[in-house]
């Protein structure tokens, strides 16, 4: 394979992931500001720090308003990581890499570009949005439901694999360290039940409430929630999840390709932090710490894959 | 690319449809029920001959008059949604980046008969023996010219002669891979060759992805008719070309297509087959040269090459040997092929054979190598580098077409008929200054195809693209090819950067 293929298809489930996580993020802020009456706490910044993009929206915007946070996150064309640009972008490589893609897997690409850019090509009213944010999570549904069913497992579904993973954990560290503080143990006496607010948006920024009390029982704890999105492995989108599942198909490619490489073992030295760390040590440590350690070893995984895999050069 | 003469009588018979539904009468003025060709002008290839459908289109016209026009509309609405979702686009040059636009379907095919195909391939087939034997002697010992036949400064003074392929020889003596002879009819056994596309022609995916939109749509059709495959042509081409590899090539060879890049209008087309051949799509930055082979980047490191399916022009390729601002090319690839370790399909120098000059001396060209007359007609051709020429064509700039020597996608010509009195004027300026940049030829009474339009079916001229694979094994010819349609009532012009559509071809196993 190609590594401007394999460049092309991590890029393009990358990008796949980001849509449907923002257009998660847009839907859980619009359903805390909905839901919290007559508050004036800005929910919007968070969220926007969440996808890294608050300090290029205050660059565009002189104050945070409902309409033009929900309109910067969603088509905003100067917002690199808006759904709109995110799924353009995903499209772009897929053309890229159609020959390594079956023909399903194109025509749900190119399908939920078509749909999704004509939804946004003007600026989403409030009552359109939950419909627009529902066809978003839809469309890029039915493109991993295609990838799933149709590509063979070989190196092309590695990559694509890698890409979903590594943005997801990605999306996952930075909910929970836009939201640390309020999962700390000093900011509230231990045990004590978090405020509604905040763990409903923790939870629901990452389709998490409802496993959540599946596997915890209604009482939540801070502890339990970081638990729940970092080491626990039946949740799809837990850091040790994602990359549990990037090791994995790392190691798929190590054995179609008969090498190890660099990236191998620093996924290997990742996922041990899951197994080595028990909660209370991760609060020991610092969660804040832990957190920023966790992204930047996930960023350090991505560049070492592009070496490693030839992405570029 | 072609042009014709459209005639005031024409444009008002052309009003007149064949019937497919009592309302349409309403909305269409007067009615010519059938045969509205017969009585001279333009040859309609299904309703020429007067009152029944000529033999090729008798089963499908039957077909046709008992559909439901509703029910082709909705068809037709549905194959342009399937080209949409494919993403069978192509884009335009001159416009925002990126604009993908879709080149319009006609759900009518166009049919030649098993008989009429056998004459045309057999032409086909001794015109690309000619042009492969032309390249040879132009870049070996010129006999051609020697022997006075073409005249020397043709050549010499001709920007589409690469100097740098003087005495090379292409792996398994071949030079033209891929070629796309451009067809255009005007009557029962008049065939024209329009141009010769001996560089890197385009359309064959449109060609497939018709064939699969039609069997999509109407498969009750292909079991009433013998309809001759074309969707084989990947597997076909990616044969001829592992064929094509260099003699020293071990094992299976390695093919891989170059495009210039996802900006390219015929991005679609490159990516379509590489897919179906099952052969890397690789651009100049993926390629290097790696101890004298030509080497594509993978995640496994870099992998020799044996053919090279190229679609980016000579110009481009090389930027060492070529064009040295050229990012679409790799550095020193000329050098590899020189040296025999990588064969390029099509050779670089093609286009000294299919530039418009030269193909006045197409008749020619097609005796002097094969021994026999050429069975397809060359259109008459002046060349305006001829004093003589020249005057004529200036006399009668009203009733010509001109064309740019190296032009090409029907930009930078003049169709007289159709120009305005200032058009003309401007072109005669532009004439006078450069008479070699441009040749000129007859108006030509081009045929018609019916198309499906709201209103019934309209008939539209046509043009024909068969595409024709060469190896060292021999010469394969798709039955059929691309037909390019102009869609606008009275135009001549099929390009599909002008607004020209696309046809299914149909050719009958009779």
């Amino acid at each position: 394979m190609l590594g401007k293929t394999a460049n092309g298809l991590y890029w393009m489930f990358r990008y796949l992931e980001r849509a449907e996580n923002n257009a998660r993020l847009i839907e859980t802020g619009q359903r805390i500001a909905l839901t919290r009456s007559g508050a004036t706490t800005d929910e919007w910044t968070p969220v926007m720090k969440t996808t890294g993009t608050d300090a290029a929206f205050s660059e565009k915007y002189e104050a945070v308003t409902k309409e033009s946070a929900i309109d910067w996150m969603l088509r905003d064309a100067e917002n690199p990581s808006s759904v709109r640009s995110s799924i353009e972008a995903a499209r772009q490589n897929a053309r890229m890499v159609r020959t390594a893609l079956t023909a399903e897997v194109w025509s749900a690409m190119n399908g939920c570009y078509i749909d999704v850019k004509s939804k946004l090509t003007r600026r989403v009213n409030e009552r359109d949005l939950p419909n627009v944010l529902g066809l978003i999570r839809q469309r890029t549904a039915l493109v991993r439901g295609a990838t799933h069913g149709t590509m063979l497992r070989n190196d092309s579904y590695d990559f694509a694999r890698i890409g979903t993973f590594l943005e997801r954990a990605d999306n996952t560290a930075r909910i929970l360290d836009t939201k640390y503080y309020v999962l700390l143990p000093t900011s509230a006496p231990v045990g004590s039940q978090l405020d509604n607010i905040q763990w409903e948006t923790i939870l629901r920024s990452v389709s998490g409430a409802a496993g959540f009390r599946a596997a915890y029982g209604q009482t939540v704890k801070p502890t339990e929630i970081v638990r729940f999105l970092i080491l626990d492995k039946r949740m799809p989108r837990s850091l040790n999840f994602c990359c549990s599942k990037i090791r994995d198909n790392l190691g798929y490619l190590a054995s179609e390709y008969g090498d190890k490489r660099k990236s191998h073992q620093m996924a290997d030295d990742l996922c041990r932090r899951f197994m080595s760390h028990d909660v209370e040590a991760i609060f020991d440590y610092g969660l804040h710490e832990y957190i920023q350690d966790v992204v930047a070893a996930l960023n350090s995984l991505g560049h070492q894959i592009e070496r490693d895999y030839r992405f570029f050069a | 690319m072609f042009s014709a003469l459209p005639t005031a009588q024409f444009l008002t018979k052309i009003r007149g449809l064949p019937r497919l539904s009592v309302e349409m009468i309403e909305e269409t003025g007067p009615v010519f029920m059938l045969g509205f060709m017969s009585d001279g002008g333009f040859f309609d290839e299904m309703w020429a001959g007067g009152e029944a459908a000529r033999s090729p289109y008798a089963a499908f016209h039957d077909w046709i008059t008992d559909e439901d026009p509703a029910r082709l509309r909705a068809k037709q609405r549905e194959a342009e949604e399937v080209f949409r979702l494919t993403g069978i686009t192509f884009n335009v040059y001159g416009r925002k980046e990126a604009e993908e636009r879709l080149i319009p379907f006609d759900i009518v095919p166009r049919i030649i008969s098993g008989r009429e195909w056998q004459k045309l391939s057999r032409g086909i087939e001794q015109r690309v023996v000619a042009i492969n034997a032309f390249l040879h002697d132009i870049y070996h010992r010129q006999e051609i010219l020697k022997a006075g036949r073409v005249p020397k400064e043709m050549i010499a003074g001709n920007e589409a002669f690469l100097p740098q392929m003087m005495g090379v020889m292409p792996p398994g003596g071949i030079y033209t891979h891929i070629v796309g002879i451009d067809l255009v009819r005007t009557g029962e056994d008049e065939f024209f060759v329009l141009e010769d596309n001996a560089r890197t022609p385009s359309g064959v995916s449109y060609m497939l992805e018709n064939r699969e939109t039609m069997l999509r749509m109407f498969p009750e059709l292909f079991a009433r008719e013998k309809v001759r495959n074309v969707s084989n042509y990947p597997l076909r081409l990616q044969k001829s070309l592992a064929e094509s590899a260099p003699s020293g090539t071990s094992g299976d060879p390695t093919v891989a297509l170059l495009t210039p890049g996802i900006f390219n209008s015929a991005y679609f087309e490159h990516s379509f087959l590489a897919n179906n051949m099952g052969v890397e799509l690789v651009e100049g930055h993926d390629l290097r040269v790696v101890d004298g082979r030509l080497c594509m980047r993978t995640t496994e490191g870099y992998k020799a090459i044996d053919v090279l399916y190229r679609r980016v022009d000579d110009d481009f390729l090389d930027p060492l040997n070529f064009r040295p601002d050229s990012t679409l090319g790799v550095p020193g690839i000329f050098d590899v092929y020189r040296s025999g370790a990588v064969t390029l399909a099509n050779a670089p120098g093609t286009g000294i054979s299919d530039d418009k000059a030269i193909y006045s001396y197409m008749p020619d060209i097609v005796e002097f190598y094969t021994g026999e007359k050429a069975i397809l007609q060359n259109v008459p051709t002046w060349r305006c580098s001829d004093p003589d020429s020249l005057n004529y064509v200036l006399d009668n700039l009203e009733d010509l077409v001109v064309k740019e020597v190296h032009g090409s996608g029907g930009y930078g010509m003049l169709v007289g008929p159709a120009a305005s009195k200032k058009e003309i004027r401007d072109f005669r300026k532009k004439l006078e200054t450069r008479p070699s940049n441009y040749i000129a030829q007859p108006t030509l009474a081009l045929s018609t195809v019916p198309i499906f339009t709201k209103n019934g079916l309209a008939p539209r001229h046509v043009d024909l693209r068969p595409f024709v694979l060469m190896s060292p094994k021999g010469i394969r010819i798709t039955p059929g090819g691309l037909t390019r349609v102009a869609m606008k009532k009275g135009s001549l012009v099929v390009n599909s950067s002008q607004g020209g559509g696309t046809k299914d071809t149909w050719v009958l196993d009779d």
